[in-house]
């Protein structure tokens, strides 16, 4: 096997671990437009303010403590005490609740019946609200985030050694083995295991009925006793919760910063790609944005046109898509009636 | 009281459908023309002309191009820090190729050419709708900002990457470069701000106009009773590229006179013009107007209150300016989707009667 093979093989990996990251925020975004027909584009946001908020609480800082020193005159900044990673896991899922709570009463119920645009706009709105919100409560110094749930057992930083070892040689003695990021493994696994979850949640549970009952038709599910309120409360809970793994996972690889809310930048032609509500949509189209983008950047973009591709392929390669079909891989069929 | 309309008799159908039909609001127009040329050019210095007049009339322009795009046509647009890159490369670009040119040509130039380009990034609009649209005009956004990045000759292959507007004038004064005087870049700006201000508004109110609010109110229903979509929709996408595109130019060459395309044509770029058009109000030339003041003016405020007064730090100021911002969009979309120009509306309204009740 020649080496260029290998190394196309290598990219080809890397970009399916990438493509399931992109998926994992796209997962967000699908729950709450299945339910509520809201395009949320503040969710790389909300994967950003989980991941502060985990930081935050994993080292004790005082909330607003920049705020509170600059309006007082005093120096607070930290607790002193350092939270054990499960209970600040469990304290940020409370918070990104009460998010929702939050999100779903002051601005979402205003504006039910409004044009999807219009949501879409108010999403907008959320996400500097909410990024301003963050820096001002957490502070916007980069943070790395450590996430251990016992002694000695962290999310793994860094190459994976076995995959190395194993693959060394393969295309003789220039190939060192295939370069595979342990924590995007790890992410994997989450992910598969989330969408499992999540599939099961609203495949067997009455909450997940109703939620789907939503999805269906607003009206209708109104009418036979399903409360709305609730479940959009438990979507954006859940898409909450999705945004902290994926704040998880993004803050771990490259830490706790403002460009982690522009993930959300990149799950967008993921959608498009696999459609708005499909769930499998979205991982496939994870998958054919993470490794489309990989492959042309190293097969085409680096060497002939200069490299940095990453940032506008998929959304050619979502758009030339869009022409042929306009609902994207898995998306319902758009049906229009005056 | 203000706009009392007794002892107004329209006789002719052209009295009747021009834009001020009450004479008080005629005469304040007037009268805020003759301030803006007149009055302001005497007295504004550096300070003023950069720090307020420059942004304001400037975005005003990117405002009124994106309004015709979003609030008129219904075409939501997230490229607009795209275009206007367009806008100020391809100003650099004939500034440097054609030195002797009038920089009015140049800004012109500089908007049809990126009238093309807003064309060509308009087509997948005949089969894309909603925010399928706005998130495909993002593509438009990455995809341009990345080829003046990448490509050497768009920056003239200097070291640095950046582009730097080089003195050129206009009738012999100058307009950029460093030895400007502030009256000729305000006034500058302030006749394209007019010039567009007018065209925009006649344009939406002729049979143009009505083709796209047409389409924006509801498209199968425009193309059953004999519009075009596909002329209707690339027209409003020319127009407006023209108007962002020139707003693009006018923002390098006079106003920074030097730029990095990723950081001042980045996505935020075109968040802010969106939100102007929210402010302001969707689909009025007023609100264009209204809304870039607004967000010009608002950190200015911010800073003076905050750092100055307050003595908070810039960057406590900085994300307060995000919440606020993000915060009034909300605001402004539950309580008033019409935005300030529906405010100032109800208020002409209320002035028309007052002080009676009825």
């Amino acid at each position: 096997m020649s080496e260029t093979f290998l190394y196309t093989v290598e990219v080809f990996l890397n970009g399916l671990m990438a493509g399931v990251l992109y998926a994992l925020v796209a997962l967000g975004f699908v729950l709450i437009y299945k339910a509520s027909g809201i395009f949320n584009f503040a969710q790389g946001v909300m994967a950003l303010f989980a991941a502060m908020t985990l930081v935050g609480f994993q080292n004790g800082q005082v909330p607003f403590a920049h705020l509170i020193n600059a309006t007082f005159g005093v120096h607070v900044s930290t607790f002193g005490w350092n939270l054990h990673s499960v209970v600040a896991v469990f304290l940020t899922v409370l918070v990104m609740i009460a998010l929702a709570w939050a999100v779903q009463r002051f601005v979402f119920r205003h504006l039910v019946g409004q044009e999807p645009i219009i949501l879409f706009m108010a999403t907008i709105g959320l996400a500097y609200f909410l990024e301003g919100f963050a820096d001002l409560m957490w502070g916007s110094e980069i943070k790395t985030l450590d996430l251990c749930w016992a002694v000695g057992a962290c999310l793994p930083q860094g190459g994976n050694f076995w995959i190395e070892d194993m693959t060394a040689g393969l295309g003789g003695e220039g190939f060192y083995g295939f370069f595979i990021d342990s924590l995007d493994i790890v992410a994997a696994v989450v992910a598969m295991v989330l969408v499992a979850a999540l599939v099961a949640f609203a495949q067997y549970t009455k909450q997940g009925r109703a939620m789907r009952a939503v999805a269906d038709d607003h009206q209708a599910a109104l009418s036979v006793g399903v409360s709305l309120n609730f479940i959009w409360i438990l979507v954006w809970s859940l898409a909450g919760f999705v945004a902290l793994v994926a704040g998880i996972m993004w803050g771990a690889k490259s830490g706790v910063q403002f460009s982690l809310s522009l993930i959300a930048l990149k799950a967008l032609p993921v959608l498009m790609l696999g459609g708005f509500t499909s769930i499998p949509g979205a991982i496939v189209g994870g998958l054919i944005i993470g490794v489309g983008e990989k492959l042309f950047e190293f097969l085409i973009g680096a060497p002939f046109l200069g490299g940095a591709t990453e940032n506008w392929f998929a959304y050619m390669l979502a758009l030339l898509f869009l022409v042929f079909r306009p609902q994207g891989l898995f998306g319902e069929k758009i049906i229009e009636r005056v | 009281m203000f706009y009392r309309e007794a002892g107004e008799f329209r006789t002719t159908y052209k009295e009747d459908s021009q834009t001020f039909p009450i004479r008080f609001d005629r005469w304040r127009y007037y009268f805020v023309l003759f301030v803006a040329i007149c009055v302001i050019p005497f007295m504004v210095n550096d300070y003023w002309v950069n720090s307020i007049f420059l942004p304001f009339l400037i975005y005003a322009i990117a405002a009124i191009g994106l309004n015709i795009l979003v609030g008129y046509c219904g075409q939501v647009s997230l490229g607009t820090g795209g275009f206007m890159a367009v806008g100020a490369y391809a100003c650099y670009k004939l500034m440097t190729a054609f030195p002797d040119v009038s920089m009015f040509i140049h800004v012109i130039l500089a908007g049809v050419i990126t009238a093309g380009v807003g064309m060509l990034f308009g087509l997948p609009s005949l089969r894309i709708k909603g925010f399928y649209l706005a998130v495909a005009t993002l593509a438009a956004q990455f995809f341009l900002v990345w080829l003046f990045n990448r490509v050497p000759w768009f920056y003239n292959y200097s070291a640095s990457g950046q582009i730097n507007a080089p003195e050129r004038d206009t009738f012999g004064i100058l307009i950029t470069g460093p030895n400007t005087e502030a009256w000729a870049t305000y006034l500058f700006c302030l006749i394209f701000t007019l010039a567009s201000a007018i065209i925009a508004r006649n344009l939406t109110r002729g049979s143009v106009g009505r083709k796209w609010m047409a389409i924006r109110d509801m498209d199968i229903a425009a193309e059953i009773i004999g519009v075009n979509p596909l002329t209707a929709k690339l027209s409003a996408f020319a127009v407006s590229s023209f108007f962002v595109g020139i707003s693009g130019a006018l923002f390098f060459s006079v106003y920074l006179g030097a730029v990095e395309v990723g950081e001042a044509f980045g996505i935020n770029k075109s968040f802010l013009v969106l939100f102007m058009i929210i402010i302001g109000g969707l689909g009025s030339i007023f609100g264009s107007f209204a809304g870039a003041a607004f967000l010009v003016l608002l950190p200015v405020a911010l800073k003076v209150v905050g750092v100055d007064w307050l003595g908070w730090p810039t960057d406590i100021v900085a994300h307060l300016q995000l919440v606020i911002v993000g915060a009034l969009i909300i605001v402004f979309l539950i309580a008033e989707p019409h935005g300030i120009a529906q405010l100032w509306r109800v208020a002409k309204e209320k002035l028309r009667l007052w002080p009676f009740p009825h």
